[in-house]
């Protein structure tokens, strides 16, 4: 394995993706990653000079839909999943910038 | 001696659209609905949930684009930016970082010196709004309406072309007038359908490289931002001559401390890791797009004033008056459409609607007095149905409720005495209780009729015309 994730980049990556890992799981996911990165970089053994950066993997584009108001009030099946609420929204731990 | 410092800023201004819709999703924009009763699974992130792009957020980035010059991106895509918020239910918001869809733009703006200066637009980007977070006091926690999420904005970045104060509120001023005429946003900084994020930084003049730029928040007035870079503008100019380093940050704009604080600890490392949106697919605009949206342009300014001058009689100030806002020029055009008096139109809208607008400190979005009842007033002063004074009693009130002149005035029996004989007996009465001004006139005193006219218009309680009164006097006298 040419990719050896480091602790410090495992940490890293736990916090940005909100990630408690124990050490077993830190050994594997280091593993799992550096083999990711290792088929990236068979990818990258191959010659692209002259291939447009792929965008989208079906050759479909220009999908709209019109400015038009489809959908209604449906708050009481949204709110059904929400563990906690208080006057029509969702309750989260006091949160602020 | 002390050291001379520039100040060097560029701007992030985000512009809520005009649509109907969200971005993605056929959910009702409406301002002010209940809380979580505009939502669906697209815009709270259910999984399995599908996107779609609604085509007047695109139809009105390429406008805005078009109108500050840009080059139109031919192949556009959506991008996600990972970080994890309450408001943000999908734990990405859906953006453009690659590819955004329009590039190398500059508007024009007017210096202080009066020259004008361009000021580069780098790229406008279209992207979902997030929702509101509510803070709730009495039970120490958070509460979260999601109505606002999926709401189209495009985010308009600058270059670091601007140097002052002045400079960003002439730019704020033009692109939100650019963008009032074109329909795609109201631009209401208090209301946040538009916000400014600052980037700033300071360098010894004539310094070749930027210094390190913080990005403030939470700037929602021209005087506010006008502040909140006087601010940082001294507090880096007073980290640096201390010894200090200034740390690329985002703070917090907080008006009323006139302060700024730093937003974001360590551990919310800002790394958005983003890549491609997958759900959304890319945006091929054809010549054939391109050109219908330009045919579809509006007049702007530039335009309008040009036409104003050639159709209309009426000064150049007043032109550049009523043309500075969209809702006034609309006011205007729709008013003359109906009675065909420009000049009177004009009159109303540079003398009692500017005049009420400052002492009732109403923005000129928000006045709601219509075309039709304007044009009826106008009506009804030409007829001589109401004198002037009258006119203007009634146009406040139209000003405050948009009540209809011709309703109005006949319930509240404004309507000016034309009979003659009522009148005359009134003007009689008066020459009779005032023979010491009667004398003054006779003996030569032109004045003196002007406190009779008083007197008459007082005792029919302003509804007569004081030129028939000063006829009449002249007459009897």
């Amino acid at each position: 394995m040419a990719n050896i994730i480091s602790d410090e980049t495992i940490e890293y990556v736990g916090i940005l993706a909100k990630l408690e890992l124990s050490d077993a799981e830190k050994e594997q996911a280091k593993s799992d990653m550096g083999r990711m990165l290792d088929y990236i970089d068979k990818l990258g053994e191959l010659d692209t000079t002259g291939v447009e950066p792929m965008s989208h993997v079906f050759p479909v584009h220009n999908v709209f839909r019109e400015d038009v108001v489809t959908n209604g009030d449906t708050r009481q099946q949204l709110l059904a999943n929400a563990p906690e609420q208080k006057d029509g929204m969702f309750t989260v731990p006091r949160t602020f910038e | 001696m002390a050291k001379e410092y520039e100040t060097v800023i560029g701007l992030e201004v985000h512009v809520e659209l005009a649509t109907k819709t969200k971005i993605f999703c056929g959910c009702s924009t409406a301002f002010g609905a209940e809380p979580n009763t505009q939502t669906c699974p697209v815009c709270t992130g259910m999984p399995g949930s599908l996107p779609v792009l609604n085509k007047q957020v695109l139809e009105y980035a390429i406008a805005v684009g078009l109108a500050t010059n840009c080059d139109i991106t031919r192949y556009a895509k959506f991008d996600r930016k990972n970080y994890f918020y309450p408001d943000n239910p999908q734990n990405y918001q859906i953006s453009q970082l690659y590819l955004p869809i329009c590039r190398n733009g500059s508007v024009e703006i007017e210096t202080k010196e009066g020259g004008v200066k361009s000021v580069g637009i780098h790229e406008i980007h279209m992207e979902e709004d997030a929702g509101k977070l509510i803070h709730d006091e009495w039970d120490d926690c958070s509460l979260v309406d999601y109505n606002r999420s999926g709401v189209p904005l495009i985010e308009i970045v600058s270059e670091p072309d601007m140097r002052s104060a002045e400079e960003v509120i002439a730019y704020l001023e033009k692109l939100r007038l650019i963008i009032q005429y074109l329909g795609a946003s109201d631009c209401k900084l208090q209301e946040g359908s538009m916000r400014a994020d600052v980037n700033l930084s300071v360098r010894e003049a004539g310094a070749k490289e930027f210094g390190t730029r913080t990005e403030m928040k939470n700037l929602n007035s021209f005087k506010a931002i006008s502040r909140a870079i006087a601010g940082e503008t001294e507090r880096q100019i007073d980290l640096i001559e201390s010894g200090e380093k200034v740390v690329q940050e985002t703070r917090r704009w907080d008006d009323t401390r006139g302060e700024s604080y730093a937003m974001r600890s360590k551990e919310d490392a800002q790394d958005y890791r983003y890549f491609p949106d997958p759900d959304l697919t890319p945006i091929m605009v054809s010549d054939e797009m391109l050109a219908d949206i330009r045919s579809r342009q509006p007049e702007l300014r530039s335009e309008k004033m040009k036409r104003y001058k050639e159709e209309y009689d009426i000064p150049d100030y007043d032109i550049e008056i009523i043309t500075g806002s969209k809702h006034m020029a609309d006011l205007f055009e729709e008013t003359t459409a109906i009675c065909a008096q420009p000049k009177k139109v004009s009159n109303w809208l540079m003398g009692e609607t500017l005049r009420l607008m400052k002492e009732k400190e109403v923005e000129v979005e928000d006045l709601r007095f219509s075309p039709e009842n304007l044009a009826k007033l106008i009506a009804l002063t030409d007829s001589r149905a109401i004198n002037s004074s009258v006119a203007k009693e009634v146009f406040e009130v139209m000003f405050d409720t948009d009540v209809d002149p011709e309703q109005y005035v006949e319930e509240k029996g404004l309507k000016t005495v034309n009979d003659e004989g009522a009148l005359k007996k009134t003007v009689e009465e008066v020459i009779a209780a005032n023979p010491q001004s009667v004398e003054d006139y006779r003996s030569g005193k032109e004045k003196a009729i002007g406190f009779l006219v008083g007197q008459t218009m007082k005792a029919m309680k302003g509804k007569a015309d004081p030129a028939t009164v000063n006829r009449m006097l002249k007459e009897l006298l």
